[in-house]
């Protein structure tokens, strides 16, 4: 008897916590996106590719001289690898958006003179969704994107 | 330091020097919950990461925690047998790390 109330208890109680916290992060998410959409908000606490550019403060044109090498499907999607490489000249920075995450900015890497354009690294990928890779070569911005598709079994699609 | 382990591999290949890192570290959001008590772990993950060779820059980078735990870094750069490659992180809780290597 004393086990059943017990985890009748423990149960409503995860329920509460659960419930709870799904709130605060709903609110949190309406909160960061009404800051992006102040003037020179962190671009860090973006929640959509779009607000993060407006963070920014850059348009990016599509361009075919990025690749953006990920699986299609991730097995893993806490681990996904991906590989950005651009033929831009002068390409100087490269930004990482994984579209669906809570927070879409996730790296920048900036290169040093003697760099190869290109950098290998691995993302954690919260939905299925695109993973947008924006390079900076001279004064312009260039954008290419690739699809992720994630499962949730891990058993592939 | 201690807990944190930086590891780096450099070599030729095709005449140009790959680097490659995988540093140990948690890389937590802030939004996983610890099992057993309920709580929120907090935010914890490098926010900055830097390539030299030779004291000179080849890439610097800013992180969030969208990179996945234990991450993993690759990059090329024009380089020659001799250069010493060396990596460096921060992260937000101020640990830090790096490694150095010389190209064989």
């Amino acid at each position: 008897m004393k086990r059943r109330t017990f985890l009748k208890g423990s149960l409503a109680a995860g329920a509460t916590v659960s419930s709870g916290l799904l709130a605060s992060n709903m609110a949190f998410a309406e909160s960061a996106a009404a800051d992006t959409k102040a003037a020179g908000a962190d671009p860090y606490a973006a929640t959509s590719v779009e607000d993060a550019l407006k963070a920014l403060g850059i348009t990016a044109e599509d361009s075919d001289k990025i690749t953006v090498n990920a699986p299609d499907l991730a097995e893993n999607a806490a681990v996904v690898p991906v590989e950005i490489t651009t033929t831009l000249e002068g390409a100087e920075e490269i930004i990482v958006m994984i579209s669906k995450n809570p927070t879409v900015l996730v790296a920048k890497f900036k290169f040093g003179e003697s760099a190869d354009h290109g950098v290998k690294c691995r993302f954690k990928v919260g939905k299925s969704g695109d993973v947008v890779a924006v390079v900076k070569a001279g004064d312009k911005y260039y954008t290419a994107k690739k699809a992720v598709k994630v499962t949730k079994g891990g058993c592939g699609g | 330091m201690s807990k944190f382990k930086t590891r780096l591999k450099v070599k030729m290949k095709d005449g140009k020097v790959n680097v490659k890192a995988i540093m140990s570290h948690p890389m937590e959001t802030g939004r996983r919950k610890d099992k057993k008590t309920g709580e929120k772990i907090p935010e914890h993950y490098i926010n900055e990461v830097i390539v030299t060779a030779n004291d000179k820059m080849v890439l610097t980078s800013e992180w969030r925690s969208g990179v996945s735990k234990n991450p993993y870094l690759s990059v090329n750069y024009a380089g020659k047998s001799g250069d010493k490659v060396k990596i460096s992180w921060k992260d937000n809780k101020g640990n830090t790390g790096e490694a150095e290597k010389t190209v064989k």
